[in-house]
């Protein structure tokens, strides 16, 4: 483990990313403390221009509702969707990548045309279309940001378990009589989990694009302030208050930003003979 | 908030410019306008909706304008005499008149048009000509309506919306709908049709034959096609465009564009339609058919907020189902001022149990939006549970026609009169599933049908007067729906263009007596 930490923190870029997840995380964990009243509540007048008054250090948007609250709950939300989608496109993309590799064959080829399905049409939009079949809310958003994101997880899984398949210790277990699902989830699942780890904090990132890019153009959850949602509501009024999409967009920013350094950090520190190649 | 409450009272001295000194008008020039959506036709005997009555209204003309007032004025009929027990109507037509292909406009142009062509084509008028019996023209210049039964608000519907004149030469027995002639129409009014680029503009040109001597001022009427809101606004900063009529803009550029040199604003030129907002409240099931919950979502919310916020200060804060701009309207009834403390008694006398309900947004844009999650936050505060459902426009018709809801909001037009405009929402008899523009809430009240009825064939104003004001009284202490806002839609234009809004609807017939000073 320790190992496993100089590995990560030698990438500089690695270390600031934690650090600005580190303080997201907290944010949204602590918003309901921090700012006891919902963050839809109207408490000053509309468009207080940042700074103007201590109280609500970013001002205030179209409706005079607090651009802070709105940022600290918006984390909620976005860390939500981003994890949650996450492991739900995991779970789906992982047994069926697994499998395609494991048996091969015609099980592959099913598996993999029914991938290929999902992944020929453009995932964006395909988000949209989903989300407004069935009515924008929370699960639907979910939903679908996991069935566009799952096809990726389960090509990059079909093929570390076709490489680990011929190994010689895998062979082994196959003579010994162990079970195909036992040799499955003893031996090769274990060894792929690495580059999963990284493709999954990748996809932490893209989720939460995703749901800001949905909730911007008005498919958000209605009932939930997401940076997305602030954006979207502020793009009319962007001439006379730039104060309500400059935040979000850069805690957006910042947040994608940190996945994705986090993300290469993980890789150098999980494949370090990949890493060290080149340098 | 001063610095809120100044900008509103610079937006309200605004409004008083508009109304200021009258100079000697001044013909020629070309008055660039925006059309907000590209109307479907401009044939406004087929179609109704508003894009095509802002241009059509230019094109075609009624029996009748209307001032601010509801007033009638002359427009084909110089004069009008009414039979004293209210069932014979007899109009004076303006001789000379021509339509624009230079064939004469007589008194049979007028039956065809009342009693063949829109009888058939106009759901609205229809319904208003159920209660005539006959429509004759005893000479080229004179038309009688006989009516069945006396019909307090039959002298307003002669607006070139409801009741345009329609060319007899043209389309007497032709397939209306399918008459080539509607690409091309055909009026009395002071501007024909000229050309129409889909997608980019529609021009109309002065009718040199006009029959008022000197009118129109203008040459040309150029209708812009521009279809994003910010561009709309852009045009105007740019100069392409001098008038944006009212919803041609997003609410919250209005203060910008207003603030800019030589424009005025108005909110005036609505008052035929009087747009009128309320929340459907569901009076059906759940707590909306408590009538204490329904009078707390009244207390519960701050209108005065919602109008400063997100309507720039402009309506009024609705306090009847009847608009103050609508004939017999009352401020005799129940207030619902923003009160939460009162709102949580209710609900505590009740005994709410916090059951959440859902809240429709009516999907027309950002102030919309904007405006449900103000109410949202409101009914929060009095510890109403909201659970805003996301929907757009399809399927929000769809949610109300199929009654499956417990808020929504809407806004309805009232057309001058609560017998066309009213009635509709309240009375029990207009309960039915598939319309959204019917008794949508499921209100169901004897007495109150019995008023509507009474005072719809009432003879005298008098009589009429004292019906509404107890209806208006009753449906105030039952809350059938939560009235919002008499919806204040701002007309913004160059300052030098002069005397465009001057009528009950505005724009839709303004350029005739506009001018632009140069």
């Amino acid at each position: 483990m320790s190992d496993f930490w100089k590995r990560f923190s030698r990438n500089r870029g690695a270390v600031i990313g934690i650090v600005i997840l580190a303080v997201v995380v907290l944010v949204a964990i602590l918003a309901p403390m921090l700012f006891p009243q919902s963050p839809w509540r109207m408490v000053q007048r509309p468009f207080l221009p940042p700074l103007s008054m201590n109280q609500y250090p970013l001002g205030t948007d179209a409706l005079g509702r607090d651009v802070l609250a709105g940022l600290a709950y918006g984390a909620q939300v976005s860390l939500l969707v981003g994890i949650v989608s996450t492991v739900a496109a995991l779970l789906v993309g992982i047994p069926i990548g697994a499998l395609a590799g494991y048996f091969g064959g015609a099980a592959d080829d099913v598996l993999m045309r029914f991938t290929e399905f999902f992944q020929t049409v453009p995932s964006f939009a395909l988000a949209i279309v989903l989300v407004a079949i069935f009515e924008p809310n929370i699960q639907s958003i979910i939903a679908a940001i996991a069935i566009v994101s799952w096809p990726p997880v389960a090509r990059l899984v079909r093929g570390e378990v076709l490489s680990l398949r011929s190994r010689e210790y895998i062979e082994a277990a196959i003579l010994s009589g162990q079970t195909s699902a036992a040799i499955i989830w003893r031996q090769v699942l274990p060894n792929t989990l690495s580059p999963i780890i990284v493709l999954a904090s990748l996809m932490v990132a893209t989720a939460i694009l995703l749901e800001s890019s949905l909730s911007f153009l008005g498919l958000g959850d209605p009932n939930m302030m997401s940076w997305g949602y602030m954006i979207g509501a502020a793009r009319t009024v962007i001439r006379q208050a730039w104060w309500l999409s400059f935040f979000p967009g850069v805690a957006i920013l910042l947040t994608v930003l940190a996945l994705n350094l986090i993300g290469e950090g993980l890789n150098d520190a999980l494949n370090p003979r990949l890493a060290r190649r080149g340098k | 908030m001063k610095a809120m409450l100044k900008r509103l009272s610079l937006l309200a001295a605004a409004l008083f410019i508009s109304t200021a000194l009258h100079a000697e008008p001044v013909t020629g020039g070309r008055a660039n306008v925006v059309i907000q959506p590209e109307p479907p036709s401009l044939m406004v005997g087929l179609v109704q909706n508003g894009p095509t009555q802002m241009v059509a209204g230019n094109i075609y003309e009624g029996l009748l304008r209307y001032d601010t007032d509801l007033k009638p004025m002359p427009q084909l009929a110089t004069s009008w005499e009414v039979s004293e027990d209210g069932l014979t109507y007899t109009f004076h037509l303006h001789e000379n008149v021509k339509w624009h292909d230079g064939e004469p406009f007589t008194a049979a142009d007028v039956v065809f048009s009342a009693d063949v062509f829109l009888r058939e084509t106009h759901p609205r008028l229809r319904a208003s000509l159920e209660h005539v019996e006959e429509i004759s023209a005893p000479d080229d210049h004179t038309v009688v309506f006989k009516l069945k039964q006396p019909f307090g608000p039959f002298i307003g519907i002669f607006e070139v919306g409801t009741m345009p004149m329609i060319p007899k030469h043209i389309y007497e027995g032709t397939d209306f709908a399918n008459n080539p002639a509607n690409n091309t129409p055909i009026g009395t009014g002071p501007f024909k049709f000229a050309e129409w680029e889909k997608g980019s503009h529609i021009l109309l040109t002065k009718n040199e034959d006009y029959y008022e001597e000197g009118k129109p001022y203008l040459d040309e009427i150029y209708w812009h096609v521009i279809p994003d809101a910010a561009s709309r606004a852009v045009a105007y900063e740019t100069g392409v465009v001098d008038v944006l009529p009212g919803g041609s803009i997003e609410n919250f550029d209005v203060q910008r564009i207003a603030g800019m040199e030589n424009t005025c604003i108005t909110d005036k030129g609505w008052e035929y339609f009087g747009p009128h907002s309320w929340m459907w409240l569901n009076n059906r099931e759940g707590p909306t058919s408590d009538v204490r919950f329904r009078k707390a979502v009244m207390y519960a919310m701050d209108r005065e907020f919602a109008r400063d916020a997100l309507w720039n200060g402009l309506g009024k804060i609705a306090n009847s189902p009847v608009s103050s701009s609508t004939r017999f309207h009352t401020d005799d009834v129940t207030e619902y001022a923003y009160d939460p403390d009162k709102a949580r008694a209710l609900l505590e006398e009740m005994g709410y149990d916090g059951a959440p309900v859902r809240l429709l947004p009516l999907p027309y844009g950002e102030t919309w939006q904007r405006w449900a999650e103000a109410v949202k936050q409101n009914l929060d505060e009095v510890g109403i549970e909201v659970e805003i459902v996301a929907t757009d426009v399809a399927g929000w018709n769809q949610k109300l026609a199929e009654w499956d809801y417990d808020i929504a909001f809407t806004y309805l037009y009232q057309y001058g009169d609560p017998a066309l405009g009213v009635a509709r929402t309240y009375v029990s008899t207009n309960i039915a599933k598939g319309s959204q523009w019917n008794n949508v809430e499921g209100y169901v009240n004897e007495d109150v049908d019995a008023l509507f009825d009474q005072a719809a064939v009432a003879v005298t104003p008098e009589e009429r007067q004292e019906l509404y004001t107890k209806v208006q009284q009753v449906l105030t202490d039952e809350v059938p729906v939560a009235w919002l806002l008499e919806l204040g839609f701002p007309t913004i234009y160059r300052c030098n263009v002069k005397d465009l809004v001057t009528t009950a609807i505005g724009v839709n017939d303004g350029f005739k007596d506009a001018y632009i000073e140069k």
